[in-house]
């Protein structure tokens, strides 16, 4: 019982602390108390992909405080390090909410930490904007009052894929996904886009590595065993490094066709270089494409600022932070309930267009980029693309209120 | 009278080496009974079979005419067998009471009691004892920094707790001082005459053998070659070979009896 | 056929880095007996190491000059480690070093994202082996072929090393007693140091060796760390055979696993390391331990004593000013009590099983995750009312316990503490990967208290009442008769048996009580953060028992709960800055070097000074 006397000596430390940590506040008015948003992340686990979200959330922030910010306060971003872990997370949305008097959380990458901030959001009546993480679970099975989500969902993006390979004449497919929630989900919402559009297909290999410890030539000879047309793919980072080098050696791509769900996100191309997959099609941000329009516009914002270029994440983080302040905007206070009434409905003008929180899930209707990848210069690249729109691949309400449990 | 403990044909074997063969002996009610042998000739080997941390290869083992072959040692304890160890084994971080308290909670059964405190069980029995073994003052002291002889009397008084009818004491006297020897081990005898007690020992130094046991046993490469009183092995033409084929006539031997037989001290 | 055979070459090829890397293990613990969790570190450090050397020196000479050159360098960090960190600990009780260890992962890992960033790197590929050739059809890379090809010289090389050369006799002469080599006159920390080199050599070579398979990423350290103790296991510690062919029986067989299991990829392997050590319980190659071989180390634990009447009255105020919390307005403090409450209890039943039994358990998490996941499972799958799911938390955990205790009180010492990594690491790939049941990576989510408990601070007084009182009942439990015996078991097991104590059942009531009460943790756990993920039981939560049980003090009665205490606020504190885990892993190593007793043992030891010198 010694750490007691600690406790007060700690909570001096942890309140010097708090104002060195917090994002950086640039412009406007200075002195009026600014409006904070509580960041939760994997800064750490996940440092590749958090730290270009977090540019993007910056670039916003200034932009949003340059224009006098938000209810005539500067608009702050407490940004904070779960250390990916879902227990710590929750301990640290505690501590926002009723240290730094946050009005709304925002944050994670990893579906499973979004999960537990929802259930922690709905349990103590906190607005949560789920920005990264896919879980469909998310917005349906474990959907409640309190979480609204911002990225096209895994079935969004599955779906969309589903519609490009539905065109070809492949029957037999083989899929392989991490074995945990995302790549079960993915295969799940693929095959059942695919088979609404395509009764014929078939599935005749299920391949499931354990997240970040594929054996990708086992793996590879797996799926070679079971001759598919096709083969959709939901490995990521490290395990799509491996798949693809181990499977391109082995030939098991030469002529199949290949879908691969976020293989064409820089985040996950950048590190194959000039071993990128070619002629898969792949869903993704080619921010190097843009030739004008807002997509064009963020992007060499945000070259200037940080001089490097965006990922997908830093693109969610710059909507993540727009759709915040459109929100209080809307809200006219920094009351968590009216910011929560302010969320369902919401248009949002953002990079990549008009987005909408939609009423009936709350999930917005940002799409996703679908193309295929090529060779470029060394590097991999998505090219004839198309930006798809997400309200067209979501489930009938019908299907959505069926999943949704009822409002509490 | 009938035997306290009876050895029938007991033999081990390691591998191929006889470490014991067909031994067979009895100890009487109130008997000190030595066991006496150069290094390595199974000795130890032959106590680690009567108390269950050995199983023999053959023969058996009658306690009070029970057969207690092969029996786990704290089943041959519970049925009144006590035992010293050449190598003592006391309870390192408790003090010197706490250690016979121990063995009296044992005893008494009550190991998996989680009401109680252990230090204020059967405290008046272990101080009794460890007055007997003469080292009442000592009681509160941990056993870590113990000399050796009063870890041999601490070990005594552990071995007396369950009131037992044989004791097995596995060189009571190595690692002390000659005189001190001699002291405990008339320390030993007048508790066990005086409550009846049997004793089966082993020991190394001769005048404590000579002027304690009652009878004694020659162990020679695991055979028995001689069994009678002081005088009858004193003057046994077979066990004279054997301690001057050792080079040395009756007289204070190395301690390291340990590093001769083969599987000799399982537990050293 | 072909296919057949192109799979087993490709569990072979897979073999020589899980090979190299576990036999660097093996040859660490056989010698120092120390259990190295930062191995995984030095892989990969070797896998980085390599990287950057490949970008510098070209073609197939430079290729394979940059892997050995990288096993080189590792080894010299190896060296540095052992120097800076390890000796000063040497003379600290049994697996203190372990700590320290930890320290050193968290050092690596954030010096590793300052240096190479946080991306993941591809790793180059081989030059000159790029292709395949065709086996039956079937193509097979030249790379796995000349991994194939190179494990056995390797083996072989170490073999020469340990069977032909004076240093291999004096390693051999280590393994098996350290005492006789000391009397040899050999200088025992240079043969340390010079053991350490060459394991976290093979551990760098590991890690450079495999960049044309893979590359280098951050997380490497602890995906490759159950896979290698495994091995270590399976093949016998110290049993450089023992780990070629265990190498091969788990990379071999996890290849067919992809093929006709591909849903249990991670369960398989420790199926199969449960069921080897359950036929050879000291592994395919591997020798009995010899009891007391590597027994306590520095003095044996005080005496103990039941509080007396003054230090009750100072715990009891202590408790009036916890229970006082809530008024002090600051609700995050309420919140930060609550978890230091649950964790210190989790570390309480840690150090009640490793302190007082001596019982070094490396999965101590699977029955904290065990409680969590009843009572979130009942409520989920049940829709059971929180009090009811709360109260079978513990019963589910101690049958958890029950069962595991009892497979792994068959061994002792480091086996014992490997057998229980290992299952409850298979406990752990089971919730993982059953995600029909447990929710899997998801978790379980909305358990939360019932109405009355819902308030924070309610929260707070039910867990202060069942956290602080199964703190108590643990510490009552260690001067009770059964606490007594189970210190009898572990200061002479052949005493106590020989004076009537059945010590294996003791032991296993013991694990049985520590797992109920860190099933009492779990549950607390669920309920406050209203969710929980397979990440509670996974070995990072039992290193983090092991961790604060050891900075607080094994020998100590308090040690568990003072290190969970401390730790949970520094880390609190800590998590704030951006390069925590370097500032946290220093921070252990400094507390491990001064204070090698631990916290409460060291400040004990200063107390006894400053009265000492004062009369």
């Amino acid at each position: 019982m010694k750490y007691r006397s600690r406790l007060s000596a700690v909570a001096i430390l942890v309140a010097s602390t708090v104002v060195s940590i917090t994002g950086a506040l640039t412009g406007v008015a200075q002195a009026a108390e600014p409006i904070k948003v509580g960041e939760i992340n994997h800064y750490k686990r996940m440092a590749a992909f958090a730290g270009p979200y977090k540019n993007g959330i910056e670039l916003a922030l200034e932009e949003i405080n340059a224009q006098g910010g938000v209810l005539e306060r500067p608009l702050e971003f407490i940004f904070r390090d779960d250390q990916g872990k879902p227990g710590e997370a929750i301990k640290i949305a505690e501590e926002l909410v009723s240290r730094d008097e946050v009005v709304m959380l925002t944050g994670t990458i990893l579906s499973n930490i979004g999960l537990a901030l929802s259930s922690f959001a709905a349990e103590k009546k906190v607005v949560y904007l789920a920005s990264e993480p896919l879980a469909d679970a998310l917005v349906w099975e474990a959907g409640n009052d309190y979480t609204f989500r911002l990225r096209a969902s895994t079935y969004m993006q599955a779906a969309m894929l589903a519609e490009e390979a539905a065109k070809t004449d492949a029957v037999t497919y083989a899929t392989i996904a991490p074995n945990y929630a995302y790549g079960k989900d993915a295969v799940a919402a693929f095959k059942k886009a695919l088979t609404a559009l395509r009764p014929d297909v078939e599935f005749v290999a299920e391949q499931w590595p354990a997240l970040f410890k594929i054996d990708a030539g086992a793996e590879a000879q797996a799926i070679e065993r079971a001759k598919p047309d096709a083969i959709f793919n939901v490995t990521f980072g490290g395990d799509l490094a491996k798949f693809v080098r181990e499977g391109t050696t082995r030939g098991l791509f030469d002529g199949r066709n290949v879908y691969g769900l976020l293989t064409g996100e820089p985040e996950y191309l950048e590190p194959l270089a000039d071993e990128a997959p070619v002629g898969w099609t792949v869903t993704g941000y080619p921010w190097y494409d843009f030739e004008s329009g807002a997509n064009k516009v963020f992007v060499d914002a945000y070259m200037e600022r940080f001089d490097d270029s965006p990922k997908i994440g830093s693109l969610v983080g710059y909507m993540t932070a727009q759709s915040i302040a459109a929100a209080i905007k809307r809200a006219g206070s920094t009351e968590m309930e009216s910011i929560r009434e302010a969320f369902i409905g919401l248009e949002v003008d953002t990079p990549v267009g008009s987005i909408v929180f939609r009423s009936q899930d709350h999930q917005a209707t940002m799409g996703a980029f679908v193309g295929t990848t090529a060779l470029q210069d060394g590097a991999g690249v998505m090219v004839d693309w198309t930006y798809k729109e997400g309200a067209n691949y979501l489930p009938s309400d019908e299907e959505v209120a069926a999943m949704r449990p009822a409002s509490q | 009278m009938s035997a306290v403990l009876e050895v029938v044909g007991l033999s081990k074997s390691f591998g191929g080496i006889h470490a014991v063969s067909n031994v067979d002996f009895c100890v009487a009610p109130g008997e000190l009974l030595a066991l006496i042998g150069p290094n390595g000739a199974g000795k130890t080997t032959c106590f680690n079979m009567l108390m269950g941390q050995l199983k023999p290869t053959k023969g058996d083992v009658f306690l009070k005419g029970e057969r207690i072959t092969g029996m786990l040692p704290r089943k041959v304890w519970r049925r009144g067998v006590g035992r010293t160890f050449q190598i003592t084994g006391t309870y390192q971080s408790m003090t010197v009471i706490e250690n016979v308290q121990m063995a009296l909670i044992s005893h008494h059964k009550r190991v998996f009691s989680i009401t109680s405190y252990a230090t204020r069980l059967y405290e008046k029995q272990a101080m009794e004892l460890l007055e007997l073994v003469g080292m009442p003052e000592q009681a509160q002291r941990a056993c870590a920094i113990l000399a050796y002889g009063d870890l041999k009397r601490l070990e005594l008084a552990i071995a007396l707790c369950h009131e037992p009818s044989l004791l097995l004491m596995d060189e009571p006297t190595a690692g002390m001082a000659p005189s001190e020897r001699i002291a405990l081990m008339q320390l030993t005898a007048d508790i066990v005459a005086q409550r009846g007690i049997s004793v089966l020992f082993t020991e190394h130094d001769m005048d404590v053998v000579f002027a304690h046991a009652q009878r004694i046993m020659v162990l020679n490469r695991g055979e028995l070659i001689a069994e009678g009183s002081a005088q009858m092995i004193r003057n046994n033409r077979m066990v004279q070979e054997v301690y001057l084929g050792g080079g040395s006539l009756f007289e204070d031997q190395t301690l390291d009896e340990h590093a001769g037989a083969p599987g000799g001290d399982q537990h050293a | 056929m072909g296919l057949f055979i192109a799979q087993l070459l490709t569990g072979l090829a897979n073999a020589a880095t899980l090979f190299l890397v576990a036999s660097g293990l093996s040859l660490i613990f056989g010698v120092t007996r120390i259990v190295n969790f930062a191995h995984g570190s030095f892989y990969m450090l070797g896998a980085f190491v390599g990287y950057s050397l490949m970008q510098v020196l070209p073609g197939a000479i430079g290729f394979w000059a940059s892997v050995l050159l990288s096993g080189l360098i590792v080894g010299l960090i190896g060296v540095v480690v052992e120097m800076l960190v390890l000796r000063p600990v040497y003379k600290a009780p049994e697996l203190f070093q372990l700590v320290a260890t930890f320290g050193v992962i968290l050092v690596i890992q954030d010096l590793a994202l300052m240096i190479w960033g946080a991306e993941d790197l591809l790793g180059p590929r081989a030059p000159g082996l790029k292709g395949v050739v065709r086996i039956m059809g079937e193509p097979v890379p030249l790379y796995d072929l000349a991994l194939i090809a190179m494990t056995p010289f390797v083996l072989f090389a170490l073999w020469y090393l340990i069977a032909r050369t004076r240093l291999g006799v004096l390693v051999r002469a280590a393994t098996q007693d350290r005492e006789m080599v000391a009397a040899l006159g050999v200088n025992q920390a240079w043969l340390f140091t010079g053991v350490f080199f060459l394991g976290a050599a093979l551990a760098g070579l590991g890690g450079a060796i495999q960049l044309p398979k893979g590359g280098a990423d951050l997380l490497m350290d602890f995906n490759i760390l159950a896979a290698i103790f495994v091995v270590v296991v399976i093949g016998g510690m110290g049993s450089l055979p023992g780990a070629y062919i265990a190498a091969v029986l788990i990379s071999v067989l996890n290849v067919f696993g992809v093929s006709y299991l591909p849903q249990s990829t991670l369960v398989l392997m420790f199926v199969v390391m449960a069921v080897v050590l359950t036929i050879r319980p000291y592994g395919l190659l591997g020798r009995e331990e010899v009891a007391g071989e590597h027994g306590q180390v520095g003095e044996p634990d005080r005496p103990i004593k039941p509080a007396g009447v003054r230090a009750r009255v100072i715990v009891g105020i202590g408790l009036l000013l916890l229970l006082a919390l809530p008024m002090a307005d600051s609700h995050f403090l309420v919140i930060l009590a609550t978890d230091i409450i649950i964790f210190a209890l989790f570390a309480a039943s840690l150090h009640f099983l490793l302190g007082l039994g001596g019982l070094v358990s490396f999965g101590h998490a699977a029955f904290f995750g065990a409680g969590a996941y009843v009572a979130a499972l009942l409520v989920s799958h049940a829709n059971a009312p929180m009090e009811l799911a709360f109260l079978l938390a513990p019963v589910g955990a101690g049958m958890a316990a029950l069962i595991i205790g009892w497979l792994c009180l068959r061994l002792t010492g480091v086996y014992f503490a490997m057998l229980t990594l290992a299952l409850a690491q298979l406990l752990w790939s089971l919730v993982f990967q059953w995600d029909e049941f447990t929710g899997g990576d998801d978790g379980l989510v909305n358990i939360w208290p019932a109405k009355w408990l819902s308030e924070a601070n309610s929260y707070f007084y039910f867990t202060a009442i069942v956290g602080v009182g199964g703190i108590i009942l643990l510490r009552h439990m260690a001067h009770s008769p059964f606490g007594f015996a189970l210190r009898a078991a572990r200061d002479s097991q052949r005493q106590a048996e020989a004076t009537g104590i059945d010590t294996k059942r003791v032991q296993w009531m013991a694990f049985t009580v520590a797992g109920v009460l860190a099933g009492v943790a779990g549950g607390l756990f669920v309920f406050s953060k209203g969710s929980v993920f397979p990440n509670e039981l996974e070995i990072a939560k039992s290193f983090d028992g092991l961790i604060v049980v050891f900075l607080g003090g094994v020998k100590t009665l308090s040690g568990g709960v003072v290190g969970a205490a401390s730790l949970e606020l520094v880390k609190d504190y800590l998590t704030r800055f951006e390069y925590w885990r370097l500032a946290l892993g220093l921070l252990i190593i400094f507390v491990v070097i001064v204070a090698p007793t631990g916290i409460v043992g060291s400040l004990r030891s200063l107390l006894e000074r400053v009265r000492g010198s004062s009369t």
